[in-house]
Formats: structure tokens, C-alpha cells, sequence
């Protein structure tokens, strides 16, 4: 199987799309003649052409909202956020609009829109522009929310959210756009809400969604040289919640911990923590533990955003702590 | 961070069920029609009654000394439109559009107006009553505008509207009892009960909403005269707001978007003068008319007094015209009046405005008043059939109120159907839980 960047398998899933329906169609700032600000959607324009991939204004509200009306009457758009953090300015047409009219219209009304972007901190650029909104979005019954970590992920899941009839909110990383991974050369498509185990162990269950998975998962190597074997999971799609896969790891490990970019209050590591103990109490030997963003805006300064965030060292320590609240059996 | 190298799993995992999923509709892509922008500037632009008051008389900022500014003025509310403007109705009702008009076809938009006015004082009394709460906005004295434009919408135009949406939705077609249900919050309701007065739909009639925050459907109407221009397909969306929503930041992005592109989206500004308790004069200021905005997007504009449903006609088909063949967009503003409080939970309707301003409205402009007399002076009407008319718009409206009253709430199993598109049909598509 040919290994493709994560970048070039969201191209590929568009230009797939964008051939296989007539209805679906690319827009955003600078995804056209500039080629994307992170150059995802290199050479589409030159072979779709400016009706298919559209370059717009800088108004995000402008443009999502006329995107989900032109949904409403069955097309296709795929808007690209330059950065999710943009679609704070947007708020009212992505969270009030997109997700209220079905309900508000008795289900007569469908949104099969697809906002798709990078979604992460790390990268030095300060508060404003390193936000993960995965959980405001996810908060919002009406709204569907994926966060791809791999290319394989990346494309099979955004083929389905482009033919989904719900809005579906695809959440990228600027540091995962070079990672490269194994994509099939035949056409496949991922159905929203299907965690994976990405590596399996007995000792501890690390869950988590986008690049902290793949935070964890290096994280599990250094583990394993201890000793220490850790599951991790990875949740892949927010809403629709593949909980079952989870609870089915912590019943075989019976310890957790939570891997999340979002900030601890109200983040996605809350809602899964809650629902593990709701579900799963009597498999938990000791407490769940967190790794998160440390609980403040995102600092600019390199070396200390890198702290700031899921990093290998914060998750082995967590481990570390959960064996200790509840020591493997000797032997 | 080392990139990591996955092992893809089997293709077998993606259920059939994903991948056959068909697109959503299959229509014919659209190609930019030729470019047969007119020079508008040149074009008429019709004045209103007010068309010599400088517009923003009293409300600069005044007191300027020395480059500081002492004091701000407040503006005090003038009577939006104090007159009629009898010349414009005159050329508008010799227009085709009016002119060719069967008798019947011109009482029936008299039974149009008078229909929404009895409906809305039924829900007002049902209100009282206790019968419905939230948010109760009525359009009483802006009848014309509803009933005029939305009766020159061919077959391939939409529509969409904010939340005083009663009267564009009986415009439309849609019946009292499903409206009145609605409000109810009964499941007989045109949105099952889970929109309210502000939230009313009929896709199906091309009427799309019915939205309750400020200028949030203005982006809206522009996707779906987009959609059209995307699929070829001849017509243009009619987008209402009100004269407050035009201080919102997404409703420039979208009068941008519109010039730029071309789309064909006709802007109905209905001005009636107050957003809440705050009249036109303390929330905007512009040259000329609110609508001049629109040159600043190189839009085409116009503004008219719109208590006489026949300038309304005359004025939404010849730019709707314009709108569907050139693929343009513009931006139209209605001279109108709201008699009632914002809600009818405005205990302040009177405060920010005299007795005397709206009862000067009402005597000399109401639109239906003037709407008879006209169709009386071309002798195609007599009081007996007014009477009539009036008669089955309250029989009507007491009937909906009687089904709506007898109809049954939701059952609470209802509250998580219509959430997601996917989770109301028989098999779902994705794994997982979509509901927590
Ligand atoms: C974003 C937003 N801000 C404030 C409100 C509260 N609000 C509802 S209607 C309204 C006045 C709007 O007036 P106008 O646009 O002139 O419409 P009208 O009520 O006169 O039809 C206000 C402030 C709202 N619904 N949405
Ligand atoms: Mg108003």
C-alpha cells in the first residue's frame, strides 16, 4: 500500500468527491488560485476549476452561513477554515444555524454541510490562533465532529462526512499535514463513530482524540521500555462517540488516562471521563486521570507551549500515578 | 514528534450501507450566465415621501468644540413615513404586473392581508389567554409588504425571513392551523412544535425559515440564491430583515459576497421604523435613504413606501425580474409600520413612540384600509364582499385556534427526532452514540 502524507489524503478525498458528485464543491480563503494556506488543496483549482473550488473573502460568517444555505438546497460545500480558531467569528452560522434549523423546522430542513480545517496549538503562534473547539461543537446536538489523526483516517472519513446529510465538522492539524501513513489506492470510505485501538496493552488505557493519540501512543513506546503496557485508543469521531470501545478497553485494563489538547474545564476528556465512570465504575481500579492543556491560553513562548501541552513526559507521569493508585498485581 | 507509519486496516470494515450512500440530488452544474450588468446608476431610483428630509437631521454628533465632542445627540424618533406616496401608486397600478390582474386575483390579495391580520389578532387573544408564551412578534400594519412580494415569486424562487415571520408564512400558503398550532407548541404544528412563532418552515413551498437571531438569515438567503445560480436554475431567494438587522457585521459580509459573485438575492429591508424600543434615527446612520448602503457593494438599491401592496408588487417583480435573468443581486427597502410592541410582551410600545405617531399611521396609510378603498375607486369591490372576506378570516382564524387548541404536545419522545438527519431514518449510517 503506498504511504501518502495526511495532507495529500485529504486532497485526494476532495478531488475523489468533487468527481463523484456534482453537488460538491470547495471553498474557502485562498483554497483556490493560492492553493491553500497549508497547500491541502494543491491543485484543484487547476483541475476543477473556479465553479468547484472557490476562493472567497475573508468572511468566515459571510461565507459558512451562505454555505449552509446553499445546503439547504442540496449541495455539497466543503468550506476549509484557515484555522478553526477563525470560526469564532462565525459562531452564530456554525452553531446556531447549522445545527438549529433541522430541529427548528421539524426536520423539513437538511444541512449536508462539511467545514473542515486545522483544529491545534503547538506551532508558536499564540492564543488566538491555537484553538481546539472540538468539545464547543460536540457540545451541540445537530452537529457531528471528526478528528482524523492519520491519513487512512483522514480520508476515509472525510469522503463520509461529505456525503453525511448532518453537518459534519472535520477538525485537522497544521502538525500532522507533513505525518506520513499507509492509504489504499482503492476507494474506501470510514463511517463516522468508530474508535480504534491503536495499540493494544493490559496496564493502562490511554484515550484521546487527534494528535495527543498519537502523543500517547509515542508515549507507550517509552512505556514499554519500562515495562508498562499501555492500551490507546483512539476515539477518531467525537460525535457520533464510540463508547463501547472504550469502556471494552477499560475493562481490560481497568485503568485510565485521558489524553485531550482541549483545556480541562468542560473539555472532551470530561464528558468521556464522566461516562467512563457512569459506565464502566466497577472496571475502574484506581481514579481517571487527565492530561490536557495546562488550564490557560495558549502561550506563545516555544518551549513552554510545548509544556503546555499532552506531551509524552506529562502522560508516562500520569501513568506512573494511576500505578500507583492501583499497583499491578506482582508477578 | 516522530510521524508515525499506519498499518491501514481492511477495507471490509466500511459498512456497504456508507459507501452507497446516494448524493443528495443529482442536478446539472451551473456556468456563469453572460455578464449583462446594467448601468444602474442611470437607473430610476424612486424617492419616497420623505425623499427631501435630510436623513440625518439632529442625530450627528453635536456640541463640537475645539475637536472634542461635548455631548451626543439622541435623536429623537421621527414619524418613519407620514404620507402616502399617491404618485407611485398611481404609475404602480397601471404597471402589467398590477394591471393584468383578474378582479378576483386582486381581492384575493385584499383577502390575503385581511387573512394574516385576523390570524395574528386570534394568536394575540391566545396569548392572553395563556395559551401560547415566548416570543410573540407580530407584523399587524406591515401586511402589504409580506403579501406583495411574496405574491410575484415565480416557481423557482425562495424565500426566507427573520422572526416576525407569521405573515410571510400565510403569504406562502401555509395554513392558519398549522401556524397557530405551532405556536401552540402542539405536534400539528408546522414545525412539530419545536420552532415557535419565530421558527416557522415550508421548504416544500420554497419558504425557508422563520430565524430568530438579528441578521443571521441574511447569509442564508444568500447561499440559496446561490444554490440556484450553482444548479442553473432560473430563479432568485427573497431575504427579509429588519431595518436594526442592518448594523450587523454578517449581513455586510453577505451584501459583499452577493455583489461579488453576482447572485441573484433580493435584500428586503422591512422598515418599520423601531428595532425593539429604538428607532431608526438613534440606530443608523447613512446618507439618503438606509438602502443608499448598498452603493458602498456597487449594488443596485431602491426604496419605497410599501403600504400600498401595488408599489410593493411593482417594485419586488421588476427587480426579482432582474435578479433571475442578469443574476444580480439588490438591495430594496420597504417603508412600513408595526402598530403593536416589538413582542407582544413589549409593555413599552407606546413609550418610545406617541399615541398620536401610530394612530396618524393607521388612519392614513394602514395598508389594508388603503388597499380597499383603491380596488372600491376601480369599483371591482363592495362592502359586502369586505364583509365577507373579514367573516372567513375570523371564522378561519377562531377554527385554527380551536384545532390548535385541541391538538395534542409533542410526546416527549420527540425531543431528540429531527436532531440529526441520519438518526431518523430506519438504519443508521455511523457507529457510536450521537445522543448523550
Ligand atoms: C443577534 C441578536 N441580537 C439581539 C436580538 C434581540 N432582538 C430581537 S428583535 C430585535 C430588534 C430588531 O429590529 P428590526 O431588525 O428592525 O426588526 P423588527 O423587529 O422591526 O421587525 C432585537 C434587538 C436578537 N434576536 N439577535
Ligand atoms: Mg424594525
Amino acid at each position: 500500500m503506498p504511504e501518502i502524507t495526511y495532507r495529500q489524503a485529504i486532497n485526494d478525498a476532495l478531488a475523489e468527491e468533487i468527481e463523484r458528485d456534482e453537488n460538491v464543491f470547495v471553498m474557502g480563503e485562498e483554497v483556490a488560485q493560492y492553493n491553500g494556506a497549508y497547500k491541502v488543496t494543491e491543485g484543484l483549482y487547476d483541475r476543477f476549476g473556479e465553479d468547484r473550488i472557490k476562493d472567497t473573502p475573508i468572511s468566515e460568517a459571510g461565507f459558512i452561513g451562505m454555505g449552509i444555505g446553499a445546503s439547504m438546497l442540496g449541495l455539497r460545500p466543503v468550506m476549509e477554515l484557515m484555522f478553526w480558531s477563525f470560526s469564532y467569528v462565525a459562531f452564530d452560522q456554525i452553531v446556531n444555524n447549522a445545527a438549529m434549523v433541522r430541529y427548528m423546522s421539524g426536520g423539513l430542513t437538511h444541512v449536508p454541510i462539511v467545514i473542515r480545517g486545522p483544529a491545534n496549538g503547538g506551532t508558536n503562534v499564540g492564543a488566538t490562533h491555537s484553538h481546539t473547539p472540538e468539545n464547543f461543537m460536540a457540545h451541540t446536538p445537530g452537529l457531528k465532529v471528526v478528528c482524523p489523526a492519520t491519513p487512512y483516517d483522514a480520508k476515509g472519513l472525510l469522503k463520509t462526512a461529505i456525503r453525511d446529510n448532518d453537518p459534519v465538522y472535520v477538525m485537522e492539524n497544521t502538525l500532522l499535514y507533513g505525518n506520513k501513513g499507509e492509504v489504499p489506492t482503492e476507494e474506501y470510505t470510514i463511517p463516522l463513530g468508530h474508535a480504534q485501538v491503536l495499540r493494544e496493552g493490559r496496564d493502562v488505557s490511554l484515550i484521546g482524540h487527534g494528535r495527543s493519540i498519537l502523543t500517547a501512543l509515542e508515549a507507550a513506546g517509552h512505556l514499554a521500555g519500562e515495562g508498562i503496557e499501555a492500551e490507546v485508543v483512539d476515539l477518531r469521531s467525537l460525535r457520533p462517540l464510540d463508547i463501547d470501545t472504550v469502556l471494552a478497553s477499560v475493562a481490560r485494563t481497568h485503568r485510565v488516562v485521558l489524553v485531550d489538547e482541549n483545556k480541562p474545564f468542560c473539555g472532551v476528556s470530561a464528558q468521556v471521563s464522566h461516562m467512563i465512570q457512569e459506565e464502566a465504575f466497577d472496571e475502574l481500579d484506581a481514579p481517571i486521570r487527565r492530561v490536557t492543556s495546562l488550564d490557560a491560553p495558549a502561550i506563545y513562548s516555544d518551549p513552554l507551549e510545548r509544556e503546555q501541552l499532552p506531551n509524552p513526559r506529562r502522560i508516562q507521569e500520569a501513568v506512573q500515578q494511576v500505578l500507583e493508585d492501583a499497583p499491578r498485581a506482582a508477578g | 514528534m516522530a510521524s508515525a507509519v499506519f498499518r491501514a486496516p481492511s477495507l471490509a470494515e466500511a459498512p456497504e450501507s456508507v459507501r452507497r450512500l446516494p448524493p443528495f440530488t443529482d442536478l446539472p452544474l451551473f456556468h456563469v450566465r453572460p455578464d449583462c450588468r446594467e448601468d444602474w446608476k442611470a437607473a430610476r431610483l424612486r424617492k419616497n415621501a420623505l425623499g427631501e428630509r435630510k436623513a440625518n437631521d439632529g442625530r450627528a454628533p453635536i456640541g463640537v468644540e475645539g475637536g472634542i465632542v461635548l455631548r451626543f445627540a439622541t435623536g429623537m424618533a421621527e414619524p418613519p413615513i407620514d404620507a402616502p406616496d399617491t404618485e407611485a401608486v398611481a404609475e404602480a397600478s397601471r404597471a402589467p404586473i398590477n394591471a393584468d390582474l383578474s378582479p378576483e386575483a386582486k381581492r384575493d390579495l385584499l383577502a390575503t392581508m385581511i387573512r394574516i391580520r385576523r390570524f395574528e389578532e386570534r394568536s394575540l387573544r391566545a396569548y392572553q389567554q395563556g395559551h401560547i408564551g415566548g416570543f410573540l412578534h407580530l407584523y399587524i400594519g406591515q401586511e402589504s409588504v409580506a403579501t406583495g412580494t411574496v405574491s410575484v415569486l415565480g416557481e423557482h424562487d425562495h424565500f426566507i425571513t427573520a422572526y416576525r415571520d407569521h405573515g410571510h408564512a400565510l403569504a406562502g400558503g401555509m395554513s392558519m392551523d398549522e401556524c397557530m398550532a405551532e405556536l401552540y407548541g402542539k405536534a400539528t404544528g408546522c414545525s412539530r412544535g419545536k420552532g415557535g412563532s419565530m421558527h416557522f418552515f415550508a421548504p416544500e413551498r420554497h419558504y425557508w425559515g422563520g430565524h430568530g437571531i438579528v441578521a443571521g438569515q441574511t447569509p442564508l438567503g444568500l447561499g440559496l440564491a446561490f444554490a440556484l445560480k450553482y444548479k442553473q436554475i432560473p430563479g432568485c431567494c427573497l431575504c427579509f430583515l429588519g431595518e436594526g438587522a442592518v448594523n450587523q457585521g454578517v449581513f455586510h459580509e453577505s451584501l459583499n459576497l452577493a455583489s461579488l459573485w453576482s447572485i441573484p438575492v433580493v435584500y428586503i429591508i422591512e422598515n418599520n421604523g423601531y428595532s425593539m424600543g429604538t428607532s431608526e434615527a438613534r440606530s443608523s446612520r447613512f446618507s439618503d435613504h438606509l438602502a443608499s448602503r448598498a452603493e458602498a457593494y456597487d449594488m443596485k438599491w431602491e426604496t419605497v413606501v410599501a403600504n400600498h401592496i401595488y408599489t410593493v408588487r411593482e417594485a419586488t417583480e421588476r427587480h426579482a425580474r432582474h435578479a433571475r435573468e442578469h443574476s444580480q443581486p439588490v438591495l430594496l427597502e420597504y417603508k412600513t409600520y408595526r402598530y403593536r410592541g416589538h413582542s407582544v410582551a413589549d409593555a413599552n410600545s407606546e413609550k418610545y413612540r406617541t399615541k398620536e405617531e401610530i394612530e396618524h399611521y393607521q388612519e392614513t396609510m394602514d395598508p389594508i384600509t388603503v388597499y380597499r378603498k383603491t380596488l372600491q375607486e376601480e369599483g371591482i369591490l363592495d362592502n359586502e364582499q369586505v364583509q365577507a372576506m373579514e367573516k372567513a378570516a375570523k371564522d378561519e382564524a377562531a377554527a385554527a385556534a380551536k384545532f390548535a387548541e385541541k391538538s395534542e404536545f409533542p410526546p416527549v419522545s420527540s425531543i431528540t427526532e429531527d436532531v440529526y438527519w441520519e438518526s431518523d431514518q430506519p438504519e443508521r449510517t455511523s457507529g457510536g452514540r450521537l445522543f448523550f
